[in-house]
Formats: C-alpha cells, sequence, structure tokens
C-alpha cells in the first residue's frame, strides 16, 4: 500500500530537521585553532610533563623542548653541548664542577633565570617528597643519595650550590666521565620556582607556564595533543626552527599510519607505530628510517632457584639459541644479534665477545651440570609480559626460545604471560626462574648497562651478586682515564655475558622512525635516539 | 513519588558500585607505580605510596575516597600525576558525549525509518533487503567496519579526515562506524514491534471502521511498536555516551572511552573508580528517563 501525500511530506520534514539538527550539533561541537607548523605522532599520552616524574622516553621529547639543563644534547650525535650554563670549569681530579651560566636567560614569563634555579630544581629532584624515579642519576652528585634516601635532611649539605647568580659549583663523589650527558638529561633541568611553589603538584596547568627551554606549553588536551609554541625569550630562540609544534598521542599503528599518508601527521616516532603486517613493505620505502640505538633485548635468570644456580646451565641455556633466526623471523627490522650487553655504538667503549650460537658446546654442559640430554632437568617458567596495544613480540621470541630449548638441550619450558603492571613486580620480586627484559641506556656510556648488575642494584633483577664484577665497576667509575676504564669495563662485562651469564643478550634494539626528508629537516639519527625540537622544521615552498 | 524512591534507591546502589570497583581493583595484582625502572632506592618507592595513602589498609583508603566524593573530588589520577580524575572527565565526557549523541541520532534516524518501512511493506522487496542490511549492520563489528569506513572514505576517497576530532568533518565516521550496529538493531525491534502491534485486535477495530492505512500504522500502530525501542535506548545510551575504547582508539579522539579500559590495565585505582560511578550514573538516569518516557507514550503505563 502507498503512502499518501502527506505522509512523504512529513517524512522530508523529519528528515531535514534530522540533518539540521546533527550538522548544528557538528558546528557546535568544532574547535578553531591555527594548524601547527609540524605535527609528531607520538606513541602515547604523557603521563606527566613534569621532569621529575617522567620516565618515558615519548615524554622525554616534549619535556626537553620545555625545560632546559646546564647542557643540552646537540642534534647530530647526541653530544652533551652548553645548555644554560655557556661553559665550564673542571678540578684536575674531576670531582668539582663550575658552571658559569649565559648572562641572557630569562623564563618565557620574562624574569631572569639564575643559580638559584639549578639549585632548586636539582633539590626538588633529589626531594623524598618529590618521589622522582629517576633520581638515582643525580647520586653522582656528594650527598644526594643520602638526602634522597632521608639519612640527611639539609638539602644544603648536597654538593650543588649556587657561587653567585651566575655560577653553579657541583662537587661529586667520584670523577664521573658522563657527568655533562647528565646534565643534559630532563631530571637534570631548570624548572620555575615560584610557580611550583604557588601550585603544588598541579603547576603545569598555570599558564603562563614559565619554562627554561625552547618551547612553551600552548595547551595540553588529554589524549588529543600537546601544542608546543616557540619561547621567544629562549637564549637560542635565533635559532629555534619551527614555531607551533604538536604532539599526537598515538598508539594504534594503522591510525598513525592513516594520518602520515594523508599528510595530517608529518613525523612518527618508534618501531611499535609499524602495523608489523606491514613492515617488510614499509621498511623498504625511502622515508622510513632504521638506525640502532643504545637498546638491548635481553634474558634474566634468576640464579637464586635450582638448578639455574649453575653457571653451566645458564651458558647452555644461552649457547642454544639462534639468534640470527629471531631477528629475521620476528623482529624483522635489521636487528643486529649481540652477544654483549653494552650495544655498538657506545661512547669510548668496546665490548668483548660474548657467547655464540653454539648447540653442540651447550649440550656438553648441560650434560657437565648433570643433565644429560636433558634428563632430569625440572620444567620450568619463562615470564614475559603482553606488549602495549597487542604487540606480540615477547610472545613470540618465548614460543621461538621455548622450540630451540626443547630442539637443543631436551628441556621443557612452559610459557606465562602477564600484564606489564604486574609484570614488573613479579620480575622484582624474583618470582620468575627465566624472563624476559630489555634496557634502552639514559644517556652514552656503558655505565649506564653495566651498572645495573652491581650487587644490590635496584635494577639487577637477577638474585646476582660478584664481587669481582663489583670491584671492576666500580674501579672503572673511579678513574679519569679513559683506556683503564674501558679495560675495567670490559673485564666486567666478560664476567657478566661469558662466565656468569646472570643474563644474556639477543639482539640490539633498532629504531624506526618515518618522515618525508624531501619535506621535513633537521633529524639526525643518532645512538641515544634523541632528536631536539628546536632543529626541525619543514622545507617550505616546495609544497 | 515513583520517581523520588527510584533516585533515593539510586544512593546506596552507588555505594555498593564504588565499594565493589575499589575493592576489585585493588585485589588485582600489580600496582599504578609498579614499573620497568626501579627508582633508585626502595625509600622513593615508598614515599611515593605515603603521598597517595597507598600505604594505609585499603578500607582506610575507601573511607579517605568516600569523603573526598562528598565534596565533588574524585581524587588524583594516578598514572597521569598532573591531572585528577575530575580533569578526565571534564575533558573526555564532552566528547564522548558528543560522539555518542551523534551515534544515537544515527542509530534511530536510520534505524526507526528501516523498521518502520520493513514492517509497512512486509513481504516485499523493501522488507528484504532492509532486513538484510539490518543484519549486517549487527553482524559486522565495530573494529571491521571503521577500518573499512577509513580505508574506503578517507584514503581512498579523501572525502574525509582519517583520524582526530577537530572540525565537523571529522565527525561523520566516528559515529557511523560507533552506531551501526545499533541501526540494525533499532531496525528488527521496531520491525518486530510493529508486526506484533498490527495484530492487535484495536488495529483491526480500526481498519473496520475505515481508518485509512498510513493514519492507522502512524498514529496506532508505531506508539505501541515504538516502547521496546524506547526501552531498549535507555542502555544503548548509556554505552554510546560513555565512549567506545575501540572507536576512539581508532580515530584517536579523546574521550574517556580509552581511559575507561587503560585504567584498569595501568592500575590506575581512582580512574577506574571514578569512571565506574560515571557509567552507573548514566545508567540508573537514564533508565529512569525511559521509564518516564513509558508512561507518556502509553497511557496504559502506570508507576505506583
Amino acid at each position: 500500500m502507498p503512502f499518501t501525500k502527506r505522509a512523504r511530506r512529513f517524512f522530508r520534514r523529519a528528515r531535514f530537521l534530522f540533518y539540521l539538527a546533527a550538522f548544528a550539533c557538528l558546528l557546535g561541537c568544532s574547535r578553531r585553532e591555527p594548524p601547527a607548523d609540524l605535527t609528531i605522532v607520538n606513541s602515547s599520552e604523557p603521563e606527566s610533563l613534569d621532569p621529575a616524574i617522567i620516565t618515558a622516553q615519548s615524554d622525554m621529547r616534549i619535556v626537553s623542548g620545555l625545560f632546559e639543563g646546564l647542557t643540552r644534547l646537540e642534534p647530530v650525535a647526541a653530544r652533551a653541548v652548553p645548555g644554560l650554563a655557556h661553559h665550564w670549569e673542571v678540578s684536575p681530579d674531576g670531582t668539582v664542577y663550575t658552571f658559569h651560566l649565559r648572562t641572557n636567560l630569562l623564563w618565557s614569563t620574562g624574569e631572569p633565570i639564575t643559580a638559584d634555579d639549578v639549585v632548586y630544581s636539582w633539590r626538588r629532584e633529589l626531594s623524598p617528597a618529590t618521589a622522582s624515579d629517576y633520581a638515582g642519576q643525580l647520586y653522582y652528585v656528594k650527598n644526594a643519595a643520602d638526602f634522597n634516601t632521608g639519612k640527611i635532611r639539609d638539602p644544603s649539605r648536597i654538593g650543588v650550590q649556587a657561587l653567585d647568580p651566575l655560577t653553579v659549583r657541583v662537587e661529586l663523589n667520584h670523577p664521573t666521565l658522563f657527568f655533562l650527558d647528565i646534565c643534559a638529561m630532563p631530571l637534570a633541568s631548570v624548572v620555575p620556582r615560584q610557580t611550583i611553589g604557588k601550585y603544588g603538584d598541579a603547576w603545569l596547568n598555570a599558564r603562563p607556564l614559565p619554562v627554561s627551554g625552547a618551547y612553551e606549553l600552548a595547551a595540553w588536551r588529554l589524549n588529543d595533543r600537546v601544542r608546543l609554541r616557540k619561547n621567544p625569550r629562549y637564549w637560542d630562540a635565533a635559532h629555534t626552527q619551527s614555531r607551533l609544534i604538536d604532539f599526537l598521542p598515538i598508539s594504534t599503528p594503522n591510525t598513525a599510519l592513516s594520518l602520515y599518508m594523508r599528510g595530517q601527521a608529518d613525523i612518527v616516532w618508534d618501531k611499535e607505530l609499524i602495523p608489523s603486517e606491514l613492515m617488510d613493505v614499509l621498511l623498504k620505502r625511502p622515508d622510513f628510517h632504521t638506525y640502532p640505538y643504545l637498546g638491548t633485548y635481553f634474558i634474566r635468570f634468576n640464579v637464586t632457584r635450582k638448578p639455574f644456580d649453575d653457571p653451566r646451565v645458564r651458558r647452555a641455556l644461552a649457547l642454544a639459541v639462534d639468534k640470527d633466526r629471531i631477528v629475521k623471523k620476528i623482529t624483522r627490522a635489521g636487528e643486529i644479534t649481540t652477544s654483549h650487553l653494552v650495544p655498538p655504538g657506545t661512547a669510548n667503549y668496546t665490548s668483548p665477545e660474548g657467547l655464540h650460537y653454539d648447540p653442540t658446546l651447550a649440550r656438553q654442559l648441560l650434560a657437565q651440570a648433570g643433565f644429560p640430554g636433558g634428563k632430569g632437568f625440572p620444567r620450568f617458567e619463562y615470564l614475559f609480559n603482553s606488549g602495549a596495544g597487542g604487540l606480540k613480540l615477547h610472545e613470540d621470541i618465548a614460543i621461538e626460545l621455548q622450540q630451540m630449548w626443547r630442539r637443543e638441550l631436551g628441556i621443557e619450558m612452559e610459557l606465562r604471560q602477564v600484564e606489564s603492571q604486574v609484570f614488573w613486580g613479579t620480575q622484582s620480586r624474583l618470582e620468575y626462574t627465566v624472563s624476559r627484559s630489555s634496557w634502552i641506556g639514559d644517556y652514552n656510556d656503558a655505565n649506564t648497562f653495566l651498572g645495573m648488575f652491581l650487587s644490590g642494584d635496584g635494577n639487577n633483577e637477577t638474585g646476582w651478586s660478584h664481587a669481582r664484577y663489583d670491584e671492576l665497576v666500580h674501579a672503572a667509575n673511579a678513574t679519569t682515564d679513559p683506556a683503564l676504564r674501558e679495560q675495567r669495563f670490559q673485564q666486567a662485562e666478560t664476567i657478566l655475558i661469558r662466565d656468569e651469564v646472570p643474563i644474556f643478550p639477543l639482539y640490539v634494539y633498532m629504531g624506526v622512525n618515518y618522515f618525508d626528508t624531501n619535506k621535513i629537516a633537521g633529524i639526525w639519527q643518532n645512538v641515544l635516539d634523541d632528536h631536539p625540537l628546536r632543529t626541525i622544521r619543514k622545507i617550505k615552498g616546495r609544497f | 513519588m515513583y520517581f523520588l524512591r527510584r533516585t533515593l534507591f539510586a544512593i546506596p546502589l552507588l555505594l555498593v558500585i564504588s565499594a565493589l570497583a575499589f575493592a576489585l581493583v585493588h585485589a588485582a595484582p600489580g600496582g599504578p607505580f609498579d614499573r620497568e625502572r626501579k627508582p633508585a632506592s626502595p625509600e622513593i618507592e615508598h614515599n611515593l605510596k605515603a603521598k597517595y595513602h597507598l600505604d594505609e589498609p585499603v578500607w582506610k583508603q575507601y573511607g579517605r575516597y568516600l569523603g573526598g566524593l562528598l565534596h565533588g573530588d574524585f581524587g588524583p589520577s594516578l598514572k597521569y600525576r598532573n591531572h585528577s580524575v575530575g580533569d578526565i572527565i571534564a575533558q573526555g565526557l564532552p566528547v564522548s558525549l558528543t560522539l555518542g549523541g551523534l551515534a544515537f541520532c544515527f542509530a534511530t534516524g536510520l534505524g526507526i525509518p528501516l523498521g518502520f518501512f520493513t514492517a509497512a511493506r512486509r513481504g516485499g522487496w523493501t522488507d528484504y533487503t532492509g532486513s538484510f542490511l539490518a543484519v549486517l549492520a549487527v553482524c559486522i563489528p565495530s573494529f571491521v567496519l571503521a577500518p573499512v569506513l577509513i580505508l574506503v572514505f578517507a584514503i581512498k576517497l579523501e572525502l574525509f579526515p582519517v583520524a582526530l576530532w577537530e572540525t565537523p568533518w571529522h565527525m561523520i565516521l566516528p559515529p557511523i562506524a560507533l552506531g551501526s550496529f545499533f541501526v540494525g538493531q533499532v531496525a528488527r525491534i521496531l520491525r518486530e514491534g510493529m508486526l506484533t502491534a498490527t495484530q492487535a485486535e484495536f488495529v483491526t477495530a480500526a481498519r473496520a471502521k475505515g481508518l485509512g492505512e498510513t493514519t492507522l500504522l502512524f498514529k496506532h500502530v508505531f506508539r505501541i511498536a515504538v516502547l521496546p525501542v524506547v526501552s531498549y535506548s535507555g542502555p544503548m545510551l548509556a554505552d554510546l555516551l560513555t565512549g567506545s575504547f575501540i572507536i576512539e582508539n581508532i580515530f584517536q579522539i579523546p574521550g574517556i572511552g580509552v581511559f575507561l579500559v587503560n585504567s584498569s590495565l595501568n592500575r590506575d585505582y581512582t580512574v577506574v573508580v571514578g569512571l565506574s560511578l560515571l557509567y552507573a550514573v548514566l545508567l540508573i538516569a537514564l533508565n529512569l528517563v525511559v521509564d518516564f518516557t513509558y508512561t507518556w507514550l502509553d497511557p496504559r503505563v502506570k508507576y505506583e
């Protein structure tokens, strides 16, 4: 039965009104903002923008644009160069640094930045009330550790002092070759004293927010974007290339890739933001860039559990792993297999060779330890975490190891996958037998890798403790002679990766980012994967 | 009177929900401050826990939390430490409400005509095509539909942006991807309702009195048939308005759906409890609205 004319007219009107209402709603909620000069896809919503709180590399990318320390990293090789400090003197024994601040330093709000601000920022980083996860990086400073752990209460006893408004004196416990690199880390950057005093934990919501770096915080909307605006009062503002930079917190690889393909994003950082099904195709494109950096994927043994208390067992398992297969089949971005923990490219250091794939020797060692052909070897568990965004990397590696060890050694391993928030605690309480691990260097020096396996270090997490190893690492750090230092570190690393093997490395991380070099300039690939925002710009006039 | 009683009853219900959410999330293994890099000393971790009172017994923490709630304070987020839970809701809820509202408009705006016509033209090709489309809409999950929509309309045809939430153009594909399931549901429920209603005695009586078919369908049948759709709308709207983890993730929309899921993975205790309460309040309120609409649409329904 056909509808009457009246009914049809009613349908038309209803439809028109409906679309009108929907359109009005759409118009009402849209925002008007000038487009950014540069849009960067940056893997996840920042946990914080407070230099004392952040721990993730993606957060540091933004924060190092906002706040600067005595030194800063140059963009090509990521070496520490003068930042807020114009120059400095080092005492002959390498334990006292005297920094001279630039005379033209201003907060973005116009007040001068002084030596007192530097001292305040470092005391705040170390204060127990701040509870900074990264405070340990300043423990090289005299009395810093005692203050941070509450053993001393008087902040003026920390070895950082303002001699006059433009001079900061830092006293260290012992010579520290990489101290200038630490000064460039966000945790040592200079933060606004008055604003923090006034607003407390909510200080980053203050507007205008005084910053010491090349960029001001223009907007920060949760899960939407962080917008940075060029700070015209930055001492080196003349060389800041882009005016407005947007950071998009995107953790879905397909979304990141789509935005990039449509030109809605200029740069995408991180390998995690490449859809893994497309990895092989995309990595062949000229705008996808790979570069090794200071990060190692490795396996931890809990040496307090039998039979992994026997170094022969640990070495046998390490020798039975065909690492080439893992990087070719699973990681696939051209990762380099490694037999040592400290990645190649680390400044002033070349690692000794560790254990390579040798299943015959592996079987012999296992037999010597009392398990010929894997007989009598107890079943054990392999702990790993589920990757962010459904990433299956850890699971794939676990399965591969399970098969290799069964095939080569005749031993059985069970897989135990847990959420990341459960994983970290389980690992540090030593409630595991064998577990996946990784470490990204904080600064360009062997100590950032070798230091964590000192007895009782919070990041050791293997139960392993070795007096000679500790002695060698301490001795290396106590000397200012680079050759002697390298030699001691090499001896220590040999114990770690060839003799005792509480851990064994699989491969060195390969970083991937994508941007078109015809459109974007000012990014150099380096081992720290650090790219200061101030030098990045869109090439104008060509598009 | 009835509605007042229902509203009052919601308060103990919300208390129970908050207590359950609080207990469950605290009972889950792991905590908000567990992370890859261990602080240099155990004191740091202890300080952090003390700062957020996580070192106290759970019942005491819950008491503190309720005290805050009385003052409208949902507490700080433990993962995003510069933001409060109030902040997260204030920034994310309007976005999720817009997305959900648009998806609701899409679902009813397309679902109701679809259901109406398939029922009115029962047995004809309109019915078959319409019913097939409705079933299809129900069967295709949003995580499949969304990438397909992006591929076709954003990447190939370049008609819409691929993601983000800025201009009206950004707000077309996400509501469609989110609402399409409900288009199918609404259409099916309405069609069913219409077919049942046309068999009612009063319809036969009206026909016998010579009432025109159009007037009959619009004025009498539809009014009865739409009731199941209305009762379905309550939970549907609550579902749509609290955001969708999948759609918000795929289109990078800054709503609260992403927080609803990620907060429990992050063990962000305060955010989990805060958002659970928000969801509960929305669900209760919308069900109340549904009941109210019922009395208005159907004079036979009365609440004592």
